[in-house]
């Protein structure tokens, strides 16, 4: 076992594009969590509708990648709608509620036999990416980088839009929330009642923050389907609405680059952990467990850092203690 | 704080900037591959083991893999390029062939880029699937039906081949019953739970889950894992009755002391019997295993009242993050059943093939009779429970209004764990239930969970009766819509009951009109 070289490998993934795409979809539960106060369980579902958004105008349809990511906007828009209307004007939970059972029967419907003809069912879509690929300014072939953080050019193309959308959101972020939209939000989340004995229509705000949300988790389901190439429903369970609740508790809600900050340490730990493991299985020193396992040990991991981070330090990495500890109602 | 912050990440940095690249990227050189995985066209959960499956580069073989128990597969290549990707006919089980399309005659052509994982999709089907002319003996298709409709969970225990609308009507209703019966033996907990202490424990269907593994391990012969758990779960259950019934009564260090030796020895008894393993294996029938299971689950319950939910309401902890941290805990009990029962599906062994027994227009297995039998018994009980106890009493008022019933005397704290006992006790109950009407299975308890949400809401948060009354509702909507739609659109319908219920009535259908908004 090589500690150095874990190491490195766990540094490569905090930056590559796989934690720039949660990054994005933690920008966006930012808004609903960390500014507005909306417990939205179901961020995976924007993501799916996203991915299958481009998805689906690609493969099926063979329209332009532009034309797909305007069809995925578009789908989480009427998503983020349909939730909205039936729960905001209720207390939070039922929120909650409502959209992480959305987010999984919509995984069911994907993936069901009677949708196959335009979703492929259980076995995706794949050739998603070519469109992506011609506008590719690097050489597909060569690594950029330095020593072991290197990328290859396909991955280095999305990593640098990726990295660049999570920049403009948070960029969009700390101007929405420096203006007296932002303050209105903030206003909601600490305390809903008051807000409205201004005369503020609370409804209103509140579906406005989950839909922008919406549409950058559905921005970052677009880019996951052009990095992979290839999507799968099951691509899609709820444990990656989990991960995004880690990652935006570990940075800082509340915070524009809490949720930036998170996704590098959540994907550091996820591949130190990860490494550790294996390197200590290939020792032997983990005489009753297998190789699937580790992958539960992980996710069990993951449980219990919500746990300790909710109870013990609720503002994460640079988030504000006192903004953290209202009840939201 | 922050300089040493910066000091560890500065090192970090440099550190990675002087490791050699090719050490670090030895891997990360050779790491193009292919791989997938292949399921079985009939349940879209199991892979199919055993295809071979072999990569050429132009004439030369550059790797052979053949899938593994879950139909997983993954060839290592030399490089970036394109290979030629063969499925070996052969070893595909007879009663499928390869889906044509992306692959024809078993080949197919795939460009590899560098450092590429590509996934490569391979379907299987049933022979003549696609075309209709070759029309399968229909000897092998009776015998399919049959065995489809036992094999396929998500779709009512029905052969939904034969008989008039108004028979198939009758018998979807009979199957909605008995789902709805399950949903709310399990969901009462969690609407009591909710009532008594304002928080949706996100956790009950993994303690569905636990129920029904439970019940398994103790069916099917329980060596050291099953000692093991029963010594624990039985350390903890004194502990917990030991402060439940004589807090107050004994001096506090006394019983502290008395609680941490029975959950000491638990362990200490857990550890000596997982050594001893199969030594010490005996298997009870299933219903005494199932009493088993619910005990177990009502200690499971109690105690995590006792040691998570008691303690962080001391400290205040806001209820937002109560329910966050449920979610976590949901993770954290589903992925060690993964770990201590592992990922396979299966059934209580002697309950499967059953003759079915006729009343009138419905059929129904006598297995799936005594579940419902069982669920109404208990669902009475439960009923009377609250009804007619003080205990009862007790629960309902602290669900009613918390404070009010404090101030009035009762000890909230108890009567919360108690609820919480209960609870418990009726999600393992109805996991044993579920299991046996389907499959046991990780996460069926997460599945459960989503109709569960739905029943609750239906029926009013927070409400007993109401989780009763919202189960029974799912169940039928669920299974009846399997007449008209695909059931794989069974949940979304649900789902939409659901959110209609909170367009037109959020309190649900027993609740009490609270302002909200």
């Amino acid at each position: 076992m090589d500690i150095l070289s874990i190491l490195a490998e766990s540094t490569r993934s905090a930056l590559g594009p796989i934690a720039a795409i949660y990054a994005l979809a933690a920008v966006g539960l930012n808004f609903h969590f960390g500014y507005t106060g909306l417990l939205n369980f179901g961020q995976v579902g924007f993501m799916l509708v996203g991915a299958y958004g481009v998805g689906i105008s690609v493969a099926v349809f063979d329209l332009p990648l532009l034309a797909g990511f305007a069809v995925g906007l578009l789908c989480a828009l009427v998503l983020a709608l349909l939730l909205g209307v039936p729960t905001l004007r209720l207390r939070a939970d039922y929120l909650a509620i409502t959209t992480i059972a959305a987010a999984e029967v919509l995984r069911l419907v994907y993936r069901a036999g009677f949708a196959e003809p335009l979703t492929g069912g259980v076995y995706g879509l794949q050739n998603l990416s070519s469109g992506f690929r011609a506008l590719n300014p690097f050489d597909g072939g060569t690594r950029y980088g330095v020593g072991a953080l290197a990328y290859n050019g396909n991955h280095m193309w999305v990593l640098v839009v990726t990295w660049g959308l999570v920049l403009l959101m948070v960029g969009l972020t700390w101007m929405l929330m420096h203006s007296p939209w932002g303050r209105v939000i903030k206003g909601v989340r600490e305390d809903e009642d008051a807000v409205r004995s201004l005369g503020k229509n609370v409804f209103g705000y509140k579906m406005q923050a989950l839909v922008l949300g919406g549409l950058i988790g559905a921005m970052a389901g677009c880019m996951l389907a052009v990095y992979q190439a290839s999507i799968q429903p099951d691509q899609f369970k709820p444990q990656v609405t989990f991960f995004l609740w880690v990652i935006l508790l570990l940075g800082g809600a509340g915070r524009v680059f809490g949720p930036v900050l998170g996704a590098m340490a959540f994907w550091f730990l996820m591949t130190f952990t990860d490494g550790l493991l294996k390197g200590f299985g290939s020792m032997g020193w983990l005489p009753f467990l297998s190789g699937p396992d580790y992958g539960a040990i992980q996710l069990a991991f993951v449980g219990l850092l919500l746990v300790v981070l909710i109870v013990f330090r609720p503002q994460g990495i640079i988030g504000d203690r006192k903004e953290m500890l209202i009840n939201v109602k | 704080m922050r300089t040493r912050l910066v000091t560890v990440l500065l090192a970090l940095i440099t550190a990675i900037l002087v490791i050699p690249g090719p050490a670090a990227t030895a891997d990360e050189q050779g790491g193009e591959s292919l791989h997938g995985q292949i399921l079985n066209p009939e349940d879209r959960d199991q892979g199919v083991e055993g295809i071979r499956i072999t990569v050429f580069d132009g004439e030369d073989e550059t790797g052979a893999a053949e899938t593994d128990s879950d139909g997983m597969w993954e060839v290592e290549l030399p490089g970036p390029g394109t290979y030629r990707v063969v499925v070996d006919q052969e070893s595909v089980p007879s009663e499928f062939v390869v889906r044509e399309g992306l692959i024809v005659d078993g080949e197919t052509e795939v460009e590899v880029e560098a450092g590429g994982q590509r996934p490569l999709i391979i379907g299987l089907e049933r022979p003549g699937a696609s075309d209709d002319d070759s029309a399968s003996p229909s000897e092998e298709e009776s015998e399919d039906s049959g065995a489809a409709a036992a094999d396929d969970e998500a779709v009512a225990p029905v052969a939904d081949s034969g008989g008039s609308f108004g028979e198939r009507f009758v018998q979807l209703a009979a199957a909605g019953l008995l789902f709805g019966l399950v949903i709310a033996v399990s969901a009462i907990g969690l609407s009591l739970i909710f009532g008594t202490t304002k928080m949706i424990n996100f956790a009950h269907g993994d303690m569905v889950t636990f129920g029904a593994m439970a019940a398994l391990v103790f069916s099917s012969g329980a060596a050291g894992l099953g000692n093991s758990l029963l010594a624990i779960f039985a350390g903890l259950g004194v502990a917990v009755l030991l402060g439940g019934f004589l807090e107050g009564r004994w001096p506090r260090a006394v019983l502290i002391t008395a609680q941490w030796t029975a959950i000491f020895v638990g362990i200490a008894l857990a550890t000596v019997l997982g050594v001893m393993g199969d030594a010490v294996g005996w298997s009870v029938p299933l219903w005494l295993a199932a009493g088993i299971a619910v005990l177990m689950g009502a200690v499971l319950g109690a105690s995590m009242e006792r040691y998570i939910w008691r303690p962080l309401r001391h400290r205040n902890v806001a209820l937002i993050q109560m329910f966050i941290v449920s979610i976590g805990l949901a993770l954290v009990v589903r992925h060690v059943i993964l770990v201590l029962f592992g990922a396979g599906r299966s059934r209580y062994a002697g309950y499967q093939i059953q003759e079915p027994v006729r009343f009138g227009p419905v059929e129904m297995a006598p297995r799936d009779l005594v579940v419902m039998a069982v669920a109404v018994v208990v669902l009475v009980g439960v009923a009377c429970l609250l009804q007619f106890t003080r205990i009862g009493k007790a629960m309902r008022a602290v669900s009613d209004n918390r404070d009010l019933s404090e101030s009035s005397g009762i000890d909230v704290d108890r009567v919360t764990l108690y609820v919480w006992g209960l609870g418990g006790g009726l999600s393992a109950l109805g996991g044993v239930l579920y299991g046996l009407n389907q499959v046991v299975e990780y996460e069926m308890g997460f599945r459960l969970l989503l109709m569960m949400f739905a029943a609750v809401i239906l029926g009013g948060l927070g409400t007993a009766y109401g989780a009763m009354v919202g189960g029974l509702a799912v169940g039928m909507v669920a299974m009846l819509s399997t007449l008209w739609f695909p059931s794989q659109l069974m949940q979304a319908w649900a789902l939409a009951l659901m959110i209609l219920m909170l367009l037109i009535r959020p309190q649900g259908l027993l609740g009490r009109r609270e302002r909200v908004g």
